[in-house]
C-alpha cells in the first residue's frame, strides 16, 4: 500500500498528490512514469511522476479527473492509500545542454514539462517555457515553471490570462524572431503535440513529445501502448514515452486513445450514480 | 504385479472426467472440467499395471514417480499421493490441468499401446485438489537458515519453483514480480475456466508460509538492476521473466481499434477481469465477430475466452491445417464443442477499418502446403489470387512472443541469442554472468509450464551448490 502524504487542488479538476514510494522516489528520473491500481477492482493507469523527494521518500503525481479512476484518485484524502504503484517506468528524458530549449506544456501536460524543464535547466540549457490552458482557472504550475525557466510565456484559449491564443502561436513568433532553438519538448493533449510538431517541422528543430497511450502492464508485455513511429510499431511504455514528434503518427494515437470512450462513459455514469455523492460529501466539496 | 491381475486391470475402462455442458459453460468462466470423484480416481488409478521400468516417468520432464503416486491413489491414500507428487513437482494442481500429458507421460504409458493410457494428468489434479481442499497441505520442516539470500526475478512457474526449492534448503528468497500478483502466465494468460486463479493463489500462499518473500510491483531493470541486487545483499539471482513481448504480424491495419495482442486481450480479461466490467474497471471490446490469428495454446485460450464474452461468432484463422496446430488436442476439441469456427490454411494480409479507425474486416489469403521446413512441418505458401474478406470487429493476434528487453538493457554483460533470449546452460541454468542463473521461457522462448519448472528445479540445485561451495 502506498500512502498519500499530501493532497493539493491545483485547478478545477486537477489535483496534486504526494505519495509515499521511497524506492521509486530514489530511482526516478525526469520523464518517467508510474502505473497504479487503486483497489482490487481497479484498472491500471499510467501517470507521470512530476517530482520526487528521495529524502522524504515521496513521489508527486498530478491527476486530472477524466474518468472513474482519476475521479476516485482525486477523491482520496491525505492518509488514504493506493493499492499498487509500480515504477519508475519508461526511459528517462535524454538531457543535455541544447543551448536554448523550449518547453511547451498544455493543460495537465505541464506536470510533465516541469521536471524536464528543471533537468534541462540543471544541464545548463537556457529554458524558455510556453504553458497554456483553455482558461485561467485551468492553468497549473505557473510558479514552478517560472522557477526553472529563463523566460515564461502563458497562453489561454479564451484570453482570460496571458496571451490570447494557443501555445503554438507563441512558438511560431519565437521561431520567427530568429532565435536559435536547440530543441523543443512538448507535452499536452495529442492535438497540441501534433500542432507543435507541425510548427517546428519546416525549421528542422528537434522536437520531442511525451505520448500518453492506453496502457495495461506498462512493462512491454501487452502491446496496448503501441504507436507507429517512423512507420515502425513501438511500445511507448518501454521504448518511450518520449519520441521525435516529427515521426509520430498522431492521428493513429488519437484514434487508439478513443478505444473505450463508450465503456469509460458507462463506468463514470455508474460511478457517479452509486458512489459520486458519497465521495464528494466526504471530500467536503 | 502378476500377469493375471494386470490383465484384469487392463480391462477397466478409462474414466471420463465430468465436465460442464458446452452450451452452459460457454456462458460462464467457471472451470470446464469438474475433476474426478474419489471413486473415479481409485478406479482410474487401478488401471495402472505398475510397470517395473515405467515409461511414463521417463516421459515426464521433471521425472515424477508416477506409478508410486498412482498406487497411493488406488489405495485411497490421497493426501500421501499429493505429498509424493510434491517431492518432484511444486505445482501439481496446476500441472495436472495444463500439462500436455498426451505428448509426455500418457503418450508412452504401456496401457495406451492397446487401449487408452492411464489418465495420469487427471489423477495428478485429483490428488493435489484433494490435499488442498481438505486443508492438509503440510509445511515441510525448514532447515536452519543458511544466511544466504537469493533474488528471484519473475513470479511465473520457473521463478516459483526456484523459490520453493531454495527456501526448503534454508536460503532466504525474495521473488520480485512486475505485476501486482505473482503467477506469471498462470494468472495473466491461462484463463480462469482452464485454471482457476484461486489454485495459483493457494500455491503462492503456500510458498509464503514457507518463508518466501513476495515483492510485487517490482520491475527489475527499472526499480533495481541485477547488479544492484547483487551488490545490495543478494548472493545469487535467478531470472525467470518469461516470454512476455508479443509479436505482431506487421501487416497494414494492425493498430486499428479492436486489434489486440493475445497478451493484452487475455490480461484484460483474466488478470483484470474485464468480463466483469463495469463491476471491475478494466474494459475490453467484446465485439460481434471475433477472429483469432494463430494455432497454439495462446490462440486457443484467446478464442475460448472470446466465446465467453458472447459475440455472434468466433473464428480461428490458422495458416496450416488442423493436424499441425500446436494447441492441445483436448483444447481444440473443447473449443469446437463450444462453437468455435476454424479457417485453416488461411492467413490475414490486411486489417480494414472504418472512418474512426475501428476494425471492420480482415482480408485473408488461402495457403497451400509446400515442402517441409526446418521443423519438419510443411511450409504454408500463399495461393495467389485467393484473397477474400471476413467481417470482424475484434481481432486477436496470437502468433508468438519474444523476450522482454528490460533486463538485458540494464545488464549489458548478459549473453543473448539472436532472438534476445538469455543464454543459460541447460543443465545448471548458469548464465555467463557470475551468480546469475536463468530458466523458463526467457531462455527457451515460449515453451511449457512443466519445462519452465524443470529449469527452475535444475537451477535451484546449482544455485544451492554455488551458495554452499562458493565455486562458480
Ligand atoms: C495463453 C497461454 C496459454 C498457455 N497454455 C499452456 C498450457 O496449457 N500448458 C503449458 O504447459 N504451457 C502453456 N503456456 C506456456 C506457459 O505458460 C509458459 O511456458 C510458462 O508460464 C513459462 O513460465 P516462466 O516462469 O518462464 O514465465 P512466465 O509465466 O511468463 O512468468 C514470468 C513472470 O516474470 C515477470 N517479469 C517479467 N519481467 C520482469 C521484470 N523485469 N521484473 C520482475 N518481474 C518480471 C512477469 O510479469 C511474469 O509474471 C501457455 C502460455 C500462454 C501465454
Ligand atoms: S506406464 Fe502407465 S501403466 Fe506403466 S506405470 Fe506408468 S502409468 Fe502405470
Ligand atoms: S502497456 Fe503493455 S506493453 Fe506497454
Amino acid at each position: 500500500m502506498f500512502e498519500i502524504k499530501e493532497k493539493k487542488k491545483l485547478a478545477h479538476l486537477v489535483t496534486l498528490l504526494r505519495v509515499k514510494a521511497p524506492r521509486i522516489a530514489e530511482k526516478r528520473k525526469a520523464g518517467q512514469f508510474v502505473v497504479l491500481r487503486l483497489n482490487e477492482h481497479g484498472e491500471r493507469i499510467p501517470l507521470t511522476i512530476a517530482d520526487s523527494d528521495p529524502v522524504e521518500g515521496t513521489i508527486t503525481i498530478i491527476v486530472q479527473e477524466v474518468g472513474k479512476t482519476t475521479a476516485l484518485l482525486s477523491n482520496k484524502l491525505e492518509g488514504d492509500a493506493i493499492l499498487d504503484v509500480v515504477g519508475p517506468l519508461g526511459r528517462p528524458t535524454h538531457i543535455e545542454n541544447y543551448g536554448t530549449a523550449v518547453c511547451v506544456g498544455g493543460g495537465i501536460g505541464t506536470a510533465v514539462t516541469y521536471p524536464i524543464g528543471r533537468a534541462l535547466k540543471e544541464a545548463g540549457c537556457k529554458v524558455v517555457s510556453v504553458i497554456g490552458s483553455r482558461t485561467k482557472d485551468l492553468l497549473i504550475l505557473e510558479d514552478e515553471m517560472r522557477s526553472v525557466s529563463d523566460e515564461l510565456f502563458i497562453t489561454t484559449d479564451d484570453g482570460s490570462y496571458g496571451h490570447h491564443g494557443f501555445v503554438t502561436n507563441v512558438l511560431e513568433e519565437f521561431i520567427a524572431g530568429k532565435r536559435k532553438i536547440g530543441m523543443v519538448i512538448a507535452v499536452g493533449p495529442v492535438p497540441m503535440m501534433r500542432a507543435v510538431a507541425q510548427v517546428t517541422r519546416p525549421h528542422g528543430i528537434l522536437t520531442m513529445v511525451s505520448l500518453n497511450p492506453i496502457m495495461v502492464d506498462g512493462t512491454g508485455m501487452c502491446g496496448s501502448c503501441r504507436v507507429t513511429i517512423a512507420g515502425q510499431n513501438r511500445f511507448v511504455c518501454v521504448d518511450g514515452p518520449e519520441f521525435n514528434g516529427h515521426e509520430v503518427d498522431f492521428n493513429e494515437l488519437i484514434r487508439r486513445n478513443r478505444s473505450y470512450l463508450k465503456e469509460e462513459r458507462m463506468a463514470m455514469e455508474e460511478f457517479v450514480y452509486h458512489e459520486g455523492a458519497r465521495c464528494y460529501e466526504r471530500r467536503g466539496d | 504385479m502378476d500377469p493375471k491381475e494386470a490383465k484384469e486391470r487392463m480391462k477397466i475402462p478409462r474414466q471420463d472426467m465430468p465436465e460442464q455442458d458446452p452450451g452452459e459453460r460457454v456462458r460462464n468462466f467457471y472451470e470446464v472440467a469438474y475433476g474426478y470423484t474419489p471413486e473415479q480416481a481409485v478406479t482410474e488409478a487401478r488401471r495402472c499395471i505398475q510397470c517395473k521400468t515405467p515409461l511414463c516417468a521417463a516421459g515426464c520432464p521433471v521425472g515424477i514417480d508416477i506409478p508410486w503416486f498412482v498406487r497411493l491413489i488406488a489405495e485411497g491414500k490421497f493426501v500421501e499421493a499429493a505429498w509424493k507428487l510434491k517431492e518432484t513437482n511444486g505445482l501439481p494442481a496446476v500441472c495436472g490441468r495444463v500439462c500436455p500429458q498426451e505428448d509426455q507421460c500418457e503418450k508412452v504409458c504401456v496401457t495406451g499401446k492397446r487401449g487408452k493410457p492411464v489418465s495420469i494428468g487427471r489423477l495428478e489434479r485429483f490428488a493435489a485438489d484433494y490435499e488442498r481442499e481438505h486443508g492438509e497441505t503440510a509445511i515441510p520442516e525448514i532447515p536452519r537458515r543458511t544466511g544466504k539470500k537469493v533474488a528471484v526475478i519473475g513470479g511465473g512457474p520457473a521463478g516459483l519453483t526456484v523459490a520453493g526449492d531454495l527456501v526448503k534448503r534454508g536460503h532466504g528468497v525474495t521473488v520480485f514480480e512486475a505485476l501486482h500478483t505473482p503467477g506469471g502466465v498462470l494468472v495473466y494468460g491461462i484463463p480462469e475456466f482452464r485454471l482457476p486463479k484461486n489454485i495459483v493463489a493457494a500455491e503462492v500462499e503456500y510458498l509464503r508460509r514457507m518463508g518466501v518473500e513476495m515483492e510485487c510491483n517490482a520491475v527489475i531493470g527499472k526499480l533495481e538492476t541485477i547488479d544492484e541486487l547483487l551488490s545490495g545483499g543478494f548472493d545469487a539471482v535467478f531470472i525467470g521473466t518469461g516470454a512476455g513481448l508479443p509479436y505482431f504480424m506487421n501487416i497494414p491495419g494492425e493498430n486499428l481499434v479492436g486489434v489486440y495482442s493475445a497478451n493484452e486481450y487475455l490480461t484484460r480479461v483474466n488478470l483484470m477481469r474485464a468480463y466483469e466490467f463495469p463491476e471491475y474497471d478494466t474494459p475490453v471490446i467484446r465485439g460481434r465477430r471475433v477472429v483469432v490469428v494463430g494455432g497454439g495454446n495462446t490462440a486457443m485460450d484467446s478464442a475460448r475466452t472470446a466465446l465467453r464474452l458472447c459475440p455472434e461468432e468466433v473464428t480461428m484463422i490458422y495458416r496450416r491445417s488442423m493436424e499441425e496446430m500446436p494447441a492441445r488436442v483436448e483444447e481444440i476439441h473443447h473449443g469446437a464443442e463450444e462453437g468455435l469456427k476454424f479457417q485453416f490454411l488461411t492467413n490475414p494480409v490486411r486489417f480494414v477499418g472504418d472512418d474512426e479507425g475501428r476494425l471492420k474486416a480482415v482480408e485473408c489469403v488461402r495457403m497451400g502446403l509446400g515442402s517441409p521446413d526446418e521443423s519438419g512441418r510443411r511450409r504454408p505458401v500463399p495461393a495467389e489470387g485467393s484473397e477474400f474478406c471476413m467481417d470482424c470487429d475484434v481481432a486477436i493476434i496470437a502468433v508468438g512472443n519474444g523476450a522482454n528487453p528490460l533486463i538485458p538493457q540494464t545488464t549489458p554483460d548478459l549473453k543473448l541469442t539472436k532472438w534476445n533470449n538469455i543464454v543459460a546452460d541447460g543443465e545448471t541454468g548458469r548464465t555467463g554472468k557470475k551468480g546469475v542463473f536463468a530458466g523458463g521461457d526467457i531462455v527457451r522462448g515460449g515453451a511449457t509450464v512443466i519445462l519452465a519448472m524443470g529449469d527452475g528445479r535444475r537451477a535451484a540445485n546449482s544455485i544451492h551448490e554455488y551458495l554452499t561451495t562458493g565455486v562458480w
